[in-house]
């Protein structure tokens, strides 16, 4: 498959008031066409500030270490995301070839537009066209995504939405623009389960209909498993695992990942205990040295792991992990 | 009543009027003739989708929203109260008695408080305590019990993580001595990680302290592993409530197997087997007639359109609602 976007050596520190705190540690990965990545990993790990920098968005305060590089491959050429500069330039990846969701709808639509407005808004930035056929596509997409009277709909706010209505005109401002990545961070996150289930088959369909690359933020291994072709999973900044979804559930390699599975309550196995992660997140600006999951991890081998930072090791072709416990496999290989 | 109850409701409704039009005052039934009996000593869950009603019985229970019919019974050891009339001097004495823990306090508190005062206010509040000297014994006491390190307490906590939140509001509702606890979603915004952590604690508590817990949750695993007996809510009435195991093994009503189903297997081969709930719950001001659940049951007859299913026990314990329960599990496997 050929690649859509690379991230190779992503380092990316915040200028704070305590100091420099480092979000994201030296993480490298690739995204092919139609291809859906599951990014896990809990609160603080660094998803989101990963998933921005693919468009260039984090804060004023970011500091980008000089080796990080993200290629970006459209039908007009390879874009290098981090020299972009003016918005003309960041409008390529903001809104152009990549699209974001979130957890809170609330936050794509500015509260004083309707919905319409907003969406031919950003059409006619991206794509030369008259408004009535901005809002005649919006229409369709609107329709697309299961919104009932597309056409009344249209001149509403998003806050006269239901909460699964709302995330669905998300998706479909999302989409409008016909970006090749859809990044949705925790888009789920705060839905029951039924709707929930609604969105993820709606974002599988739109996938397989306009051939997209997605990353799908989340801490649900549940929803992952029922979505993603390939796992990522970040601890403190760094990524400690990543592989087939089918690999990672069911063959864990990395402590950490180990953990998150064991500390699912499984609803096929109701007598097991539940197991938590011993020992919470430490602060970004106390980060450990060595491997930074020692402070928590059950499997700590001593000294190495406390001093030496691990580096990947190729388990398989594609199946890769950052602990020592995998260090002699890659001596060997 | 039996001696084993430790709050039992009986036809309960919350209703809250909504503007009042002068041809008719419409009102809005939150929570519409739900009956449970909370057995002593037991982690009651509490499970729907938003909107159906959870939070409300919850806080009716805890004297917290207004019972406009029927009625709740609470008997402890030393009394014994009639929440829909309680008031007074007793209502003071029911706030110690049943408490709620909030999903996260510090939205509603002064970021200027420490640790030490958050867990103190409601023993300052209440006047519990004689002496500042007891006030902090017992928060000393109960953060110890809630696994806080002590030294915290002088802390602010802004600077805690999800799970030190999390323990501290446990602690706060725990300070004054309940034996009835509402947790509302305690555990939703919490990692997995973590949030085992956070229930482990809960149970250990419940067995230490002798505590009688409702459990509020949307999620379902969450609770299979918590609760001994779950009630499923939907817009506002009770659909199923039976002993965990029992539901989990053979849900009976088509709106708590819909849920199950909704739930996403961690097994990436079981993709799309799920059967999908179509639309959303609807407004309670704009109830079905019948069967509440029609409009998105997969099962629906005529029948449901007219006539409202009643809640009823066929003798094990498994209560369920629902005309064609009995039919269904015999030709739709769950
Ligand atoms: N604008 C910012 N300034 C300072 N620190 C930030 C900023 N944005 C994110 N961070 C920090 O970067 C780290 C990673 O954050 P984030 O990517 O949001 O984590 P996740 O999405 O995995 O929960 C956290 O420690 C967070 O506090
Ligand atoms: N104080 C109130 N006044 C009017 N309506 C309310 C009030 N509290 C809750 N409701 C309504 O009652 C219904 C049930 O709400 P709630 O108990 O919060 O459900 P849940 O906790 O299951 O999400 C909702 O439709 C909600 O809008
Ligand atoms: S490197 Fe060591 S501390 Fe880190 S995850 Fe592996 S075994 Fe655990
Ligand atoms: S009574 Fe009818 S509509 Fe209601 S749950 Fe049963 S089958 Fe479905
Ligand atoms: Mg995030
Ligand atoms: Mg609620």
């Amino acid at each position: 498959m050929s690649s859509l976007i690379d991230v190779e050596n992503l380092t990316l520190q915040f200028r704070t008031d305590e100091g420099l705190v480092t979000a994201v540690d030296d993480v490298s990965f690739s995204l092919a066409k139609g291809e859906v990545i599951g990014l896990v990993g809990e609160s603080g790990s660094g998803k989101s500030v990963t998933a921005k920098s693919l468009m260039h968005l984090n804060a004023r305060n970011a500091l980008y270490a000089p080796q990080s590089k993200i290629t970006l491959y459209t039908d007009a050429g390879e874009v290098d995301v981090l020299s972009l500069r003016t918005a003309r330039e960041l409008n390529v990846v903001r809104g152009g070839a990549i699209s974001m969701i979130f957890q809170e709808p609330m936050a794509s639509f500015a509260p004083a537009i309707t919905i319409g407005s907003q969406m031919v808004e950003q059409l006619q930035l991206h794509g030369d066209m008259s408004k009535a056929q901005a809002r005649k596509i919006s229409v369709e997409m609107l329709d697309r995504v299961g919104i009932s009277d597309p056409h009344k709909r249209i001149d509403q706010f998003a806050f006269e939405l239901s909460g699964g209505m709302r995330q669905r005109a998300m998706i479909a401002m999302a989409l409008s623009t016909q970006p090749k990545l859809l990044i949705a961070d925790e888009p789920t996150t705060a839905l029951d389960v039924t709707i929930q289930a609604q969105v993820i088959d709606l974002m599988k369909d739109l996938v397989n209909e306009f051939h997209m690359g997605i990353i799908f933020i989340t801490h649900d291994l549940g929803v992952v498993a029922q979505t993603a072709d390939k796992v990522c999973v970040m601890y403190l900044g760094r990524m400690v695992e990543e592989g087939p979804v089918r690999e990672v559930i069911r063959h864990p390699k990395h402590p950490y990942t180990r953990g998150l599975i064991q500390a699912l309550p499984r609803l096929d196995d109701l007598d097991s205990p539940l197991t938590p992660v011993p020992g919470d997140i430490p602060s970004p600006l106390e980060r450990p040295s060595g491997c930074v999951f020692h402070t928590r991890c059950q499997e700590i081998l001593g000294d190495i792991c406390k001093s030496a930072l691990p580096h990947d090791t190729q388990l398989d072709a594609t199946h890769r992990v950052a602990c020592h416990l995998h260090d002699t496999k890659e001596v060997g290989a | 009543m039996s001696d084993d109850i430790l709050i039992s409701a009986d036809r309960l409704t919350v209703g809250y009027p909504l503007g009042n039009s002068i041809l008719r005052k419409s009102v809005l039934k939150a929570v519409n003739e739900v009956s449970v009996h909370i057995e002593r000593g037991s982690f009651f869950g509490l499970v729907g989708e938003s909107g159906s009603g959870k939070t409300t019985l919850g806080r009716a229970l805890l004297k917290a929203a207004p019972i406009t019919e029927g009625r709740a019974i609470y008997r402890d050891d030393e009394v014994e109260y009639d929440l829909s009339t309680l008031d007074g001097a007793e209502l003071k004495d029911y706030r110690k008695r049943a408490q709620l823990i909030f999903q996260d306090p510090y939205a509603a508190l002064s970021p200027r408080m420490t640790v030490r005062d958050i867990i103190a206010e409601p023993l300052e509040v209440m006047g519990l305590t004689a002496s500042r000297q007891e006030t902090d014994e017992r928060v000393r006491e109960i953060a110890a019990k809630c696994r806080l390190n002590l030294e915290h307490l002088r802390r602010f906590p802004h600077a805690f993580s999800g799970g030190q939140r999390q323990r501290i509001s446990i602690a706060r509702a725990l300070v004054s001595g309940p034996k009835f606890v509402v947790a509302d979603e305690s555990v939703a915004a919490l990692d997995v990680s973590i949030q085992a952590d956070v229930l482990n604690l809960l149970k250990q508590l419940q067995s230490d302290l002798g505590l009688t817990f409702m459990f509020i949750s949307h999620d379902l695993s969450v609770v299979a592993h918590t609760c001994d007996h779950v009630a499923v809510m939907y817009l506002g009435r009770l659909v199923e409530s039976a002993p965990t195991r029992k539901l989990f093994a053979m849900p009976r009503h088509p709106y708590t197997r819909a849920l199950f189903s909704a739930i996403p297997s961690l097994d990436p081969d079981d993709r799309g087997k799920a059967q999908k709930l179509e639309g959303e719950i609807p407004s309670p001001l704009n109830q079905p007639p019948g069967c509440k659940f029609h409009t998105r049951c997969p099962n629906a007859i005529d029948r449901c359109k007219r006539e409202e299913p009643r809640l009823e026990d066929p003798g094990d314990g498994h209560e369920v609602s629902c005309h064609r329960w009995r039919e269904l599990l015999e030709t739709v496997p769950a």
